[in-house]
């Protein structure tokens, strides 16, 4: 069995989980683990949060998609996470134009880690205060070859389209790679 | 039209000395990975303040404060669950439980604490709703912001000495190889002793925080004076590794595939995501 993963990135609170949840095969793993008093057991019950879901492709391909923890405290982890990965998307809470600069940061770092593609979905658009992507790509300072997508990322459909775009963006890049 | 913004951008106290400056009557929102906060404020005074997963009723502060017993914090809960605050603060000053000077103090000890602890958040969201005022039924306070701006200034610069030399919370301690020091001749507070007893380089520092119920702030003082004292050194950690339910055999797409395999891997699950 052959298992590939992408990674889903964003400040806290963008919607990485329910991103997650929408397509998930299986309940979406929240690894957030509170540390105990007993310091035997600490590192058992190290607090390294983070969500993943699967999608079963065939009986020899599987896709996990693992959700960053969205707090700088555990940055940590990002690396490890990134290792290895098809690409990621950087989603975006559209609501909040206060963490904009923070997903222009994890866009960077994760953009360091691994130049694997990447798209940028605009999370909430269903809301009346959401910001238009294209604003949106003016606030991150995205270059317009990358894909700025809407995104509702409780609607499985809304999902399916910001992934979909992903593996096109990866199928694109094996044929015409970015020098 | 509420004031929006990151915490990394304007401070608490930065924030705190614009309302006072201005006068300003309105809600304060703030939502960080400690939880989240409602401050009132009226006429750039301090009026209200809670948090989230914290027992916000008269009867539960003046438990709190220790000015209700238990049993007497059980009673009056008991009797008086749908009262407002407003109505159970007059009816324990009628009773002749307490006085109105207690209960305001009281309250506005609480509401300071809880501002004193926001004012080491340095991430997070802020909002300031201008105009909204604190829930109707809840009694209100008056506190000069002044001392805690100053109190706020104060922690900052603390905070930016501490930084500097505990840059991450990520890295680990251990003891230094100095012969003849002898850590438990040492004068050391309770605290400090459950810092001690984690100290291992397998353990990171912000582990030891959570293991010990500190803040941030808190687990850098502990370890800057250990640092002072030589007692301990700042080193790597051995290992940071994924919890065991995430599987760990996810491979890197680009080992061992060519270009047509990895195609055929993507295409396949173009298909797959287009069939959900």
């Amino acid at each position: 069995m052959q298992t590939v993963k992408m990674v889903v990135t964003g400040p806290f609170n963008a919607g990485k989980t329910e991103f997650i949840r929408s397509v998930s095969e299986i309940d979406v793993v929240s690894t957030e683990r509170k540390i105990t008093s007993d310091s035997e057991r600490i590192k058992k019950t190290t607090t390294v949060a983070m969500d993943f879901g699967r999608i079963t492709v065939d009986k020899d391909l599987m896709l996990y998609l693992f959700g960053t923890p969205g707090q700088k405290r555990f940055d940590f982890m990002w690396e490890i996470l990134s290792e290895g990965m098809l690409g990621f998307v950087v989603l975006v809470d559209s609501t909040r134009p206060e963490t904009f600069r923070e997903a222009r940061s994890i866009l960077e770092t994760f953009r360091a880690y691994a130049p694997t593609p990447y798209i940028v979905a605009a999370n909430k658009q269903d809301r009346k205060d959401a910001w238009e992507p294209e604003d949106i790509r003016i606030a991150l300072r995205l270059d317009q070859k990358i894909k700025i997508l809407d995104c509702v990322a409780t609607k499985r459909g809304s999902v399916k389209n910001v992934l979909l775009e992903l593996l096109y963006s990866i199928l694109a890049e094996m044929e015409f790679p970015v020098v | 039209m509420p004031l929006k913004g990151n915490l990394q951008d304007f401070t608490i106290t930065q924030l705190l000395n614009l309302i006072n400056l201005a006068n300003k009557t309105g809600a304060l929102s703030l939502e960080g990975s400690y939880g989240a906060a409602w401050v009132y404020f009226r006429e750039g005074k301090l009026a209200y303040a809670q948090m989230t997963g914290e027992e916000a009723n008269l009867v539960s502060i003046l438990h709190q404060s220790q000015k209700l017993s238990s049993s007497q914090y059980r009673k009056i809960t008991e009797h008086t669950e749908r009262i407002s605050d407003k109505e159970l603060g007059l009816l324990l000053i009628n009773a002749n439980y307490f006085s109105q000077q207690d209960i305001l103090s009281s309250l506005q000890t609480h509401f300071i604490a809880i501002l004193n602890r926001l004012l080491n958040w340095v991430e997070g969201f802020f909002s300031f709703e201008p105009d909204q005022t604190p829930p109707e039924d809840k009694i209100t306070v008056r506190v000069n912001l002044e001392n805690l701006i100053l109190e706020g200034s104060r922690q900052q610069q603390e905070r930016a000495i501490l930084e500097d030399e505990i840059p991450s919370l990520d890295m680990a301690l251990r003891f230094t190889e100095r012969p003849g020091v002898n850590i438990r001749t040492l004068n050391l507070s309770t605290a400090e002793w459950k810092v001690i007893s984690y100290v291992n380089p397998k353990n990171t520092i912000r582990q030891i925080a959570q293991a010990t119920h500190m803040n941030e702030m808190e687990i850098r003082r502990v370890i800057y004076s250990f640092l002072q004292a030589g007692l301990v050194e700042i080193t790597k950690p051995v290992g940071a590794t994924i919890p065991n339910s995430i599987p760990s055999h996810v491979q890197p797409f680009a080992s061992g595939a060519d270009k047509e395999e990895r195609k055929s891997i993507i295409s396949r699950l173009i298909e797959r995501i287009r069939s959900l």
